[in-house]
């Protein structure tokens, strides 16, 4: 909502800082978002006076002036105004000064006549909408006098963020009413200027049905709750008066003609939108608020043709539609120039009807965002009332016989009950009654009965569709009394009972896990380009790129990878920890699963001089690395496994969890090889670290150079030499070498595994280490057919 | 014998020439002195056994003070000689030459900030509750009192599944655009009392530009007990506010609107930038948004079966993106969703 200052002035009856408005809107929840000041930089004109005006030689609607601005120069100006007389003073941009809208005025020629300055209108200065002629200044001041001193201050335009609750702020009144509460002053409508004293008949009340002034009224749908009517003959359309324009301008709305601009004064002024008809263009001569049935369509203001949904609530005449209720009128019925009667509207409608409506022709408009917020259907009488004399005062014209005011059925504005214990256990202060009633009072609602059996009748304004139930009120009063007034004490209370949920706390052990091996995390968007066939698709993308949710990590990892690439950064190591989606048929929701990836590429640690250029890289040991600390982490129980040429993750059900292993992007020619795994994380019990006593007795290390088989697996015998030598005292099995290459058998390489041989209860002697070394040999060639590379 | 023994005499004088005593020269002499077979001293000591008593004590006792002081004098000695060679060492090391690191890796800067938030939280008796991000229209909007087709879900532009067509309206899926399902998740989970704070990412139709993104992490809390008031509102979190952002930092709470809570509010901190005199950051008015709260309202709580004249409490939801980008400088969005490590190696040993 954009308010001008000098309109709510006009209700405050006093001059406004804008900032301090800004600070007491905002700590009434209606936070100012920019304050524009109009008419700015007014300072660099000044008042000339126009001392000959000439015909153009070579233009028909130019003229050319001698222009006395006061400085000993006359200055030669071309202008276009029709309005320019010698003798008149105006407004007068000399060389070199900068319009409100940027442009810097120059000594040209026009139509090759040089002008050396520029009269201006009011819209120029950025004062009005005028710009039918120049802005005359009625002034006995000397040329060369700043136009500040002149012209009162310009106005100020406040963009309020109007939250969708309060309609009633969508109007100046309302705004004004909420000012004058936060600064204990009275408000006033201001008084229309050189109003006509016409007398404005009440208005005939009727139900759904009604003639006035020879058009028959006819409310064939509940959707309108209320609807005022009256037809003015004679109107004359044309421009507005000054102070109209101005007012409508401050408040960012551009001046159309007197007709439209009476509407848009009511909707800005009282929140209340209304519509003119062209009276001679209605067939019938009729006006029937009713549902669209199916194939009607009807073409805007706006001159889009548009097909109207069946149920739709429609204003017609007697043989088509010529209104979408609430949205927007019809271009056939729309007032012209030529206008001279009109059928004036002022209606209450559905708020969800003109809601539906507006989003099945896709026209938001000013009016269908006050109706859908709820206008004040019982102060409509008073806007409309507002809106005759207004436009009798501005357009001329009578009033043919009577107004109506259709009300199908006669609703009550609601009566709330209100507790003050009630708002003691919500608010947690004791408020004195008398405080609780000036909040009331302060929004307009009507305080009815005072506390006796411990709760108050309270009445509502119209204006206040928000307030339906005793918590609204409540908020009220916690607003107007001011959140600043409730005190900030911590009082004993009681912890939740609830524990962590457990994928919080497996995230943050794996987030800790990964981020000690020197890995950074990230989070990338969960929306990608592409997926899996399984993955889920977004309904309603904005961008291709974000139409699918991720059904894994990794693909958005080496996306991040590449990005890397492209800064010329090949040292990656990167850790996320995110939601994973899989389609679960049409109705159920996917299964989501909380997942963690890893990728890294380039050097193992940071280039060290001593390394002489020769800093090792990451390779596929250095993933299976990470990979067992995520997988210990991630899905305790789970484990590394070898399928084919790749590492799986199972747990201990058997089921994948996980893989790893080396894996492509798209890589420029220095990069080095990228390793990745991901893992589904299992909210398990990591198994308690138990203690383990330390060794008494030192240990015996054997080194065995071992022939196996290139298609053997080398865990095949570690796993048989811990099983076998456990009664030998055998505690640890590494491998510590391997060698392919010459001087070994046939399709043999030679693994040297380490072996480590501690008793908890004696040291070992060479006897007992050399007996178990030669019966854990026997094993492994009788088993494995694997035999010592020495022998 | 006697304490003035020519032997004794020269074993004196042979201790006070260890300090500068070479190397070779002083293993030699601790040998010639101290040595098991032919040591001078332990000779000395071996002849004890032949002397009378009287001779046998005066001198014993001698003998050992000497044993100990020579033991002592070689070992400062022995300890000197090696400090020097060390530092002979290093005199010829440049040691300005870089050192040798490891990878220092780091939490995301929006992980930190939810870390620190939820720290806070848990030290005001709050646990930590999640839910799915994909929701029915039930729990992400009805549930929590929006109305049917009301203006107030313009706030939210929501992003629903492709689910192929053919769902009633309220059941069909969508794209969370708030945690606040979460809370009607734990309502309908149990009696309360209720603690929680709820992180996780939310979704919204936004484009993605510097100051958008079409999915965030949000962090909201619940609370809800007998007898909490917006005093406890207002007491929690301007101590999380204390706690989060400086213990003088200045909090204002402004009324706004949610259609979960009633009464709702904005909490706005002191700009930390300008210190309240008003800056770009802040717009001129010296305050930052930080977040919305209110208490929760009384047709959510019906909506989870639970008695709003008994059960009272407040609601909160915050951004940590925003906050993140507040804190550290950030000036786009989109730099958090990336993995570029010049910009996450920034953040690396930062309370990692």
């Amino acid at each position: 909502m954009k308010a001008s200052r000098r309109w709510l002035e006009a209700f405050l009856r006093q001059p406004l800082d804008p900032a301090d408005v800004a600070e007491r809107l905002g700590m009434l929840g209606a936070p100012v978002d920019s304050v524009e000041s109009l008419g700015a930089g007014l300072e660099q004109f000044v008042v000339a006076v126009v001392t000959d005006v000439r015909p153009h030689p070579d233009a028909d609607k130019l003229r050319v002036t001698t222009v006395d601005d006061g400085s000993g120069t006359l200055w030669n100006v071309v202008c276009g105004a029709p309005n320019v007389v010698a003798g008149g003073k105006y407004p007068f941009a000399r060389l070199g000064t900068t319009m409100p809208g940027g442009m810097v005025i120059e000594r040209r020629k026009l139509r090759g006549q040089p002008s050396e300055g520029m009269l201006c209108s009011a819209r120029e200065l950025g004062l009005g909408t005028e710009h039918d002629g120049l802005l005359a200044l009625e002034t006995e001041a000397l040329p060369g006098t700043p136009l500040t001193a002149v012209v009162g201050g310009g106005d100020h335009r406040l963009e309020i963020d109007v939250t969708p609750n309060r309609p009633d702020l969508l109007g100046h009144k309302g705004i004004a009413r909420e000012l004058a509460l936060s600064m204990r002053v009275p408000f006033r409508l201001p008084p229309i200027p050189e109003a006509t004293t016409a007398d404005i008949p009440p208005p005939e009340r009727a139900a759904a049905e009604a003639t006035v002034g020879g058009v028959r009224l006819a409310i064939d749908d509940r959707g309108c709750g209320r609807f005022l009517g009256a037809v003015i003959r004679g109107v004359t359309v044309g421009p507005s008066p000054a102070w109209l324009a101005e007012r409508l301008e401050g408040a960012g709305v551009r001046s159309i003609n007197n007709v439209v601009d009476v509407t848009n004064y009511l909707l800005l002024e009282l929140n209340q939108p209304m519509h003119a008809y062209d009276a001679a263009t209605l067939r019938g001569p009729a006006i029937i608020v009713r549902s669209a049935t199916a194939g009607e369509s009807l073409v805007t203001l706006d001159g889009v043709s548009r097909k109207l949904g069946e149920g739709m609530l429609v204003i017609a005449d007697a043989e088509r539609v010529i209104g979408i209720a609430g949205v927007m009128g019809g271009e056939a019925t729309e007032v012209s120039d030529s206008t001279t009667d009109l059928f004036l509207e002022c209606a209450w409608f559905e708020p969800s009807r003109v809601r539906s409506a507006r989003r099945a022709v896709g026209l938001s408009t000013d009016a269908s965002h006050r109706f859908e917020r709820g206008t004040d259907r019982w102060g409509a009488l008073d806007a409309f009332q507002r809106a005759l004399r207004l436009l009798l005062t501005v357009a001329g014209g009578r009033i043919d016989g009577a107004t109506v005011d259709c009300q199908p059925t006669q609703v009550h504005p609601p009566r709330i009950f209100l507790r003050p214990a009630r708002v003691a256990q919500v608010l947690g202060v004791d408020l004195a009654w008398t405080e609780i009633e000036r909040c009331l009072v302060g929004i307009g609602a009507t305080v009815v009965s005072k506390p006796d059996d411990g709760r108050i009748a309270v009445d509502v304004p119209g204006w206040r569709p928000d307030l339906l139930a005793e918590i609204d009120l409540i908020e009220e009063i916690a607003r107007v009394h001011g959140y600043d007034n409730i005190p900030s004490e911590l009082r004993p209370f009681r912890p939740g009972l609830r524990v962590d949920d457990p994928a919080w706390t497996a995230a943050a052990r794996v987030r800790a896990g990964m981020t000690a091996l020197g890995l950074s995390e990230v989070m990338t968007l969960p929306m990608v380009a592409a997926a899996g066939d399984q993955a889920p698709k977004v309904l309603n993308p904005l961008s291709a790129e974000h139409g699918v949710l991720r059904d894994a990590l990794i693909p958005s990892l080496l996306r991040q990878v590449e990005a890397n690439w492209a800064n010329q950064t090949g040292n990656i190591r990167l850790y996320e920890i995110g939601t994973v989606f899989t389609a679960n048929g049409a109705k159920a929701r996917p299964i989501e699963r909380l997942a963690a990836a890893f990728v890294i590429s380039g050097d193992r640690h940071p280039a060290h001089w001593s390394e002489a250029g020769q800093t090792a890289s990451y390779d596929r040991w250095d993933a299976r690395g990470i990979s067992e600390r995520l997988v210990a982490l991630a899905n305790p129980g789970a484990s590394v496994q070898v399928e084919q040429d790749r590492w799986v993750f199972r747990n201990a059900a058997g089921e994948q969890v996980g893989w790893c292993g080396m894996v492509t992007a798209d890589a420029p020619p220095w990069a080095l090889p990228v390793f990745a795994g991901e893992i589904t994380i299992a909210p398990g019990v990591v198994p308690t670290v138990g203690y383990q006593p330390l060794p008494v007795y030192p240990a015996s290390v054997r080194d065995l150079a071992l022939l196996v088989g290139l298609d053997q697996q080398i865990a095949d015998a570690t796993t048989l030499l811990l099983e076998r030598g456990r009664r030998h005292e055998l505690v640890a099995v590494a491998v510590v070498d391997e060698y392919r290459g010459a001087g070994l058998p046939e399709r043999r390489r030679s693994v040297t595994v380490r072996l480590t041989f501690r008793a908890t209860d004696r040291t070992l002697t060479d006897a007992d280490v050399d007996r178990a070394v030669g019966r854990l040999c026997t094993s492994l060639e009788r088993e494995l057919d694997i035999t010592l590379r020495s022998a | 014998m006697s304490p003035d023994h020519p032997a004794l005499a020269d074993l004196s004088r042979r201790l006070t020439a260890i300090p500068a005593l070479a190397a070779d020269a002083l293993e030699a002499e601790e040998i010639a002195v101290l040595g098991r077979k032919q040591g001078e001293l332990t000779r000395q000591l071996k002849a004890l056994a032949t002397l009378p008593i009287e001779e046998k004590r005066a001198l014993g006792g001698e003998l050992n003070r000497l044993k100990l002081a020579f033991e002592a004098a070689f070992a400062a000695r022995r300890g000197e000689l090696s400090a020097a060679a060390a530092s002979a060492a290093i005199r010829d090391l440049d040691l300005t030459m870089p050192a040798r690191h490891s990878w220092t890796g780091t939490r995301h800067p929006v992980t930190m900030v939810v870390d620190e938030i939820v720290a806070i939280f848990r030290g005001l008796g709050f646990s930590v509750a999640l839910g799915p991000e994909v929701e029915p229209e039930e729990l992400n909007f009805t549930a929590l009192n929006f109305p049917d087709d009301h203006p107030a879900m313009d706030m939210h532009d929501t992003l629903y599944l492709d689910q192929g067509g053919g769902v009633p309206t309220g059941e069909r899926l969508l794209l969370r655009t708030h945690t606040s399902p979460v809370q009607i998740r734990v309502m309908r989970d149990g009696p309360p009392p209720y603690r929680v704070v709820m992180p996780g990412m939310v979704y919204r139709n936004d484009a993605f530009d510097p100051s958008h993104a079409p999915a965030f992490s949000q962090i909201e809390g619940l609370a809800i007990d007998e007898g909490l008031t917006l005093v406890d509102l207002k007491a929690t979190l301007t101590h999380f506010a204390r706690t989060f952002l400086g213990a003088d930092t200045r909090v204002r709470f402004r009324p706004s609107f949610f259609p979960f809570t009633e009464p709702s509010a904005e909490m706005d901190v002191g700009c930390r930038l300008c210190g309240g005199s008003g800056c770009p950051a802040c717009k001129g008015t010296g305050w930052m948004e930080i977040l919305g709260c209110g208490m929760v309202h009384e047709q959510v709580l019906r909506n989870c079966d639970l008695d709003p004249e008994r059960w009272t409490g407040f609601a909160f939801g915050m951004g940590p993106q925003r906050i993140a980008m507040q804190r550290y400088g950030v000036p786009d969005i989109r730099l958090l969703y990336g993995g570029d490590m010049r910009f996450l190696g920034q953040f690396a040993g930062e309370g990692a």
